[in-house]
């Protein structure tokens, strides 16, 4: 494997900047590898022309002394739920096959501006409806350290490029769990800022009131990189925080150096260890609850009690706003057009568009949604799915009164089988009780490897949450009890991922 | 709970404006009701001194500068779209002919 490919994103950084290191070998060494792995993965559903350029006008610039951003000529892969405007935008859909966005979202437009190396867009569930990829219009990916499970979902292709590394790093984005999940199924980090707290300009909406967008690495430092040239104030987001940010880097390096978790004050969040957990997760949450413990953490138990419900409301606000949202896709202005024999009215036509543009879980949601916000329904099903959402926040102020941070399993269990959840929505809806209670309070939350499973050898997931406007705090323990179990085990998970066959 | 008869879900289809197949619409009148019965849990705490929550992060009215900015050109507006005539979007018939 070639050693390119195995950097950090942090370490390549460097390189560029002492001149060691060319943009041009480091993206040719990626697309090399895409050549190479994507056959096996399938993480991509396009890939950029323009990659090599782009890097090359990286080196002419770095050369001629400009002062660049610190990832300038780092390659990155970006969801395809991101609007490019030089590659087609599907967000996994066939209803958008082969659309080119007339402009870029603005995360698209910051990486540019950084001078960042798209690669190529990421395969997804369509319109992030799914927790395994599998749901893609196009074709699932693959989970690199088992072909035969899945690599998560709804951002499995973003998760399985990283872990992979067809790409250092790529961009996500969490609803209930979109960049969590897939970064605990692939050993790979991943990150939901605060709501707000990257714009979702050009990002295509799924549940207006959830989404948002985030970074996926390798390692933490890695991650607080690209939330640095990500985030910010966007005024074309009317949901965008207009507060100024610190900077993620510096707490990562932060948390890099310090010696122990001395003073740091850590909530278990009992409602997610107990029932529905699996053992050889539990087994390496435990051994992660005693590292800290060992390291002068001050580990307390508290209740989240209404998390229980979180799923419910989550599984009818959702769709209630996906519903809404996905009106857009009208056969009129973009995408598809299926036009029914005889003399169709442009209703008939929107209506068979719209069956054979959109796939059954989307179709499922759709139908959900309009029941939850139909009139005598709305105050039962979609008011009451608030209400819990209202408790939950309560649940979480809480909790922060008495801790920094709460941490929990990112996921139930390690990556499942393919194909083991796609006739049963409930069970698969299930396994995102751990990350959803995250997106409906709002707050950040970060999922980082905690260990290979001792039952299948899988990557198992650490998520670790904190207030809201306190990204900063996750990116600073985070790189504590990084550095922490790659003392432990003596290597970091993502280093250990098999070679792709 | 109303059933999720097939009749129902052919009106949510269409008030979705999807042409179900009557295949699809038996399979989701098999899948709803305990997809609906399960979500129906949050009757159970929401009561009514709970304040719903339809924002996670409060922000009050958010305006921009009253400045004139660069819109998408016509081309570029109609540049995805299935059929066009150059300045407008063009789709079949709005009425049908019972209407």
């Amino acid at each position: 494997m070639s050693e390119l490919i195995s950097m950090r994103a942090s370490a390549a950084s460097k390189a560029l900047q002492d001149g060691s290191l060319s943009s041009v070998e480091l993206t040719q060494a990626h697309l090399d590898r895409m050549d190479a792995t994507e056959g096996a993965l399938g993480a991509f559903l396009a890939r950029s022309a323009t990659a090599l350029e782009t890097a090359a006008a990286i080196d002419q610039r770095r050369a001629a002394g400009e002062s660049l951003s610190p990832l300038a000529g780092v390659p990155i892969a970006i969801k395809d739920v991101l609007c490019t405007k030089d590659m087609v935008t599907t967000a996994g859909s066939r209803i958008l096959e082969g659309w080119t966005p007339p402009y870029d979202a603005t995360v698209v437009s910051k990486l540019r501006e950084a001078g960042m190396v798209a690669l190529g867009k990421t395969n997804m569930d369509e319109f992030a409806m799914g927790s395994s990829t599998e749901h893609s219009g196009y074709h699932p990916t693959h989970n690199p350290w088992d072909p035969t499970v899945a690599p998560g979902g709804s951002g499995g292709g973003s998760a399985a490029a990283v872990a992979a590394k067809q790409a250092p790093l790529a961009v996500g984005s969490d609803t209930g769990g979109s960049i969590r999940q897939p970064a605990s199924f692939t050993g790979t980090v991943g990150v939901k800022p605060t709501y707000g707290g990257v714009s979702r300009y050009g990002v295509i909406a799924l549940a207006s009131s959830l989404d948002q967008v985030g970074p996926v690495s390798r390692t933490v430092l890695d991650s607080a990189l690209l939330h640095d040239v990500m985030g910010g104030h966007d005024p074309r987001d009317a949901t965008s925080i207009p507060t100024p940010w610190v900077s993620m880097a510096a707490a990562a390096e932060r948390g890099a150096r310090a010696d122990n978790l001395t003073g740091v004050r850590v909530g278990v969040v009992r409602e997610l260890v107990g029932e529905g957990i699996s053992p050889a997760v539990r087994q390496r949450f435990d051994e992660a609850v005693e590292l800290l413990t060992q390291q002068g953490a001050e580990v307390v138990e508290v209740n989240l009690p209404h998390c229980e419900y979180a799923v419910a409301a989550y599984y009818l606000i959702l769709p209630a706003e996906a519903s809404s949202n996905l009106a857009k896709f009208d056969s009129v202005r973009f995408g598809l057009r299926v036009t029914p024999e005889g003399n169709p009215t442009v209703e008939d036509v929107m209506s068979a568009t719209r069956d054979t543009g959109f796939g059954d879980e989307v179709k499922r949601r759709i139908i959900l949604g309009t029941y939850a916000l139909s009139a005598g329904y709305y105050d039962a099903y979609y008011g009451s799915a608030q209400k819990v959402r209202t408790l939950i926040q309560q649940d979480f102020a809480q909790a922060f009164e008495k801790v920094d941070v709460v941490i929990s399993p990112s996921t139930p269990t390690t990556a499942f089988p393919l194909g083991a959840k796609m006739e049963d929505p409930l069970a698969m809806w299930a396994g995102d009780v751990t990350t959803i209670p995250v997106n409906l309070a709002g707050i950040p939350g970060m999922s980082l490897p905690m260990g290979l499973s001792a039952e299948d050898g899988l990557p198992v997931g650490l998520q670790l949450m904190a207030p809201a406007y306190q990204d900063a705090r996750l990116y600073e323990v985070g790189a504590t009890i990084e550095r922490l179990f790659e003392e432990r085990d003596g290597y970091l998970v993502s280093e250990r991922v098999p070679e792709v066959k | 709970m109303p059933d999720m008869t097939p009749e129902a879900i052919r009106h949510l289809a269409s008030l979705s404006r999807i042409a179900l197949s009557d295949e699809e619409i038996t399979r989701l009148s098999g899948e709803l009701p305990a997809i609906v019965s399960a979500v129906e849990a949050v009757q159970k705490v929401a009561g009514d001194d709970v304040v719903p929550t339809s924002h996670p992060i409060p922000l009050g009215n958010v305006f921009r500068d009253d400045i004139v900015g660069t819109p998408l050109t016509t081309e570029q507006a109609l540049e995805g779209a299935p059929d066009h005539d150059g300045s407008r979007f063009r789709v079949s018939a709005i009425l049908g002919e019972e209407q």
